[in-house]
């Protein structure tokens, strides 16, 4: 067995789960998140790659924030219907994220397994400027990639993706299963 | 530009949670790119540098702080406000070397490490070696050459993180050539 869990109590392990009070600033963030950025960039050769790859560093993040979330935020208790699980993202994530709900939740009107999350300015990317050779990379693929871990660690699979369009989008397609589970639910 | 008009001195702030689990992403990813950990803590040196280049600008403007007088000076700017601006906590300054070109900054709080264990297999890994790289960036920009590392971490079971900087010399300003 990996020796952290039998080496005795790591002090990490008694530190209290609430929100911590310190702030850094969204100078820092913005430099820090650029360089990430650049140095994925280094290493890929198209911009789907490079968005594959800043959502993969999106995941682990969601998958970081989700359970710190649930048993601070919600005591405990895991959201069940797909609206609901959307707007704990649109408000509880986004606020401990972002310092502010996202602007919009929306249902596609042709499409009962697709929602949009829409933020009009996303902190992302304040400071980004995107080249116009790259005009359809959208930074914020690392929001969609945390949106996607949350959504999947929680039982509704989907796949997020990023769009420029009423500042950014997300783009959220659940799966069929979530959809249909959704509904059975509703019909009990 | 529009931007231009909400830079006060008083720069926005934001939860530590995201930045600091952005951090750990970025961190496990050049774990999961480089074959060591020596490699990833002399990428991350260079990140830091690269950030610490640009930051320096921010700083100067946010913070209308002059030219220090002296080292000393340096030493208590980079603790009491830039620690403090940027990642809000304030590191001590102590165990000053006689010369007066050495000393520590011991970190009490270190907001890139919040809820970070190191697994076994990096043992050798400099987590937050970015701050490092920023520190050198930064201050070479004005002018100072230093050299700067992790003597302490708590990551690693000492009881207090400690950055050690050391004054190289001054870096004189070479006018490009044929530029008068």
């Amino acid at each position: 067995m990996d020796t952290r869990f039998t080496r005795g109590k790591s002090s990490i392990l008694e530190r209290p789960l609430t929100r911590p009070k310190t702030k850094v600033s969204v100078s820092a963030f913005a430099l820090l998140f650029s360089e990430m950025v650049q140095y994925c960039q280094s290493r890929v050769y198209s911009v789907s790659e490079l968005q594959t790859r800043l959502a993969d560093m999106g995941h682990s993040v969601g998958a970081s924030m989700l359970d710190v979330l649930v048993l601070r935020e919600k005591n405990g208790k895991r959201e069940t219907k797909v609206l609901n699980m959307l707007l704990f993202i649109k408000v509880n994530v986004w606020k401990s994220l972002f310092g502010k709900e996202a602007d919009k939740l929306e249902q596609a009107n042709d499409d009962d397994k697709t929602y949009y999350i829409i933020e009009k300015e996303p902190l992302i990317n304040a400071y980004i400027s995107v080249p116009k050779e790259n005009s359809s990379l959208n930074c914020a693929a690392f929001t969609a990639g945390i949106v996607e871990a949350i959504l999947t660690h929680s039982g509704f699979p989907a796949k997020v993706t990023a769009h420029w369009h009423k500042g950014t989008t997300l783009m959220i397609k659940f799966n069929d299963s979530v959809i249909a589970r959704d509904k059975a639910l509703d019909g009990r | 530009m529009s931007r231009q008009s909400n830079r006060t001195t008083d720069s926005k702030k934001m939860n530590s949670e995201l930045f600091t689990l952005t951090y750990g992403a970025l961190v496990t990813q050049l774990c999961k790119d480089y074959e060591n950990d020596e490699e990833v803590n002399k990428q991350l040196d260079k990140m830091g540098y690269n950030i610490g280049v640009r930051l320096i600008e921010d700083f100067l403007a946010r913070s209308s702080i002059g030219r220090c007088q002296d080292f000393r000076e340096t030493a208590d700017v980079i603790a009491k406000v830039a620690f403090k601006m940027y990642l809000g906590t304030t590191p001590s300054v102590t165990n000053w070397s006689p010369a007066g070109d050495e000393f520590s900054l011991i970190l009490e709080s270190n907001p890139l490490v919040d809820f970070v264990e190191l697994p076994d297999n990096h043992n050798t890994l400099i987590y937050s070696n970015l701050l490092c790289g920023a520190l050198r960036g930064s201050l070479e920009m004005v002018q100072m050459a230093v050299d700067v590392k992790f003597v302490q971490d708590t990551l690693r079971g000492d009881n207090v993180t400690e950055i050690r900087m050391k004054f190289i010399k001054r870096i004189e300003e070479n006018l490009p050539a044929g530029d008068e």
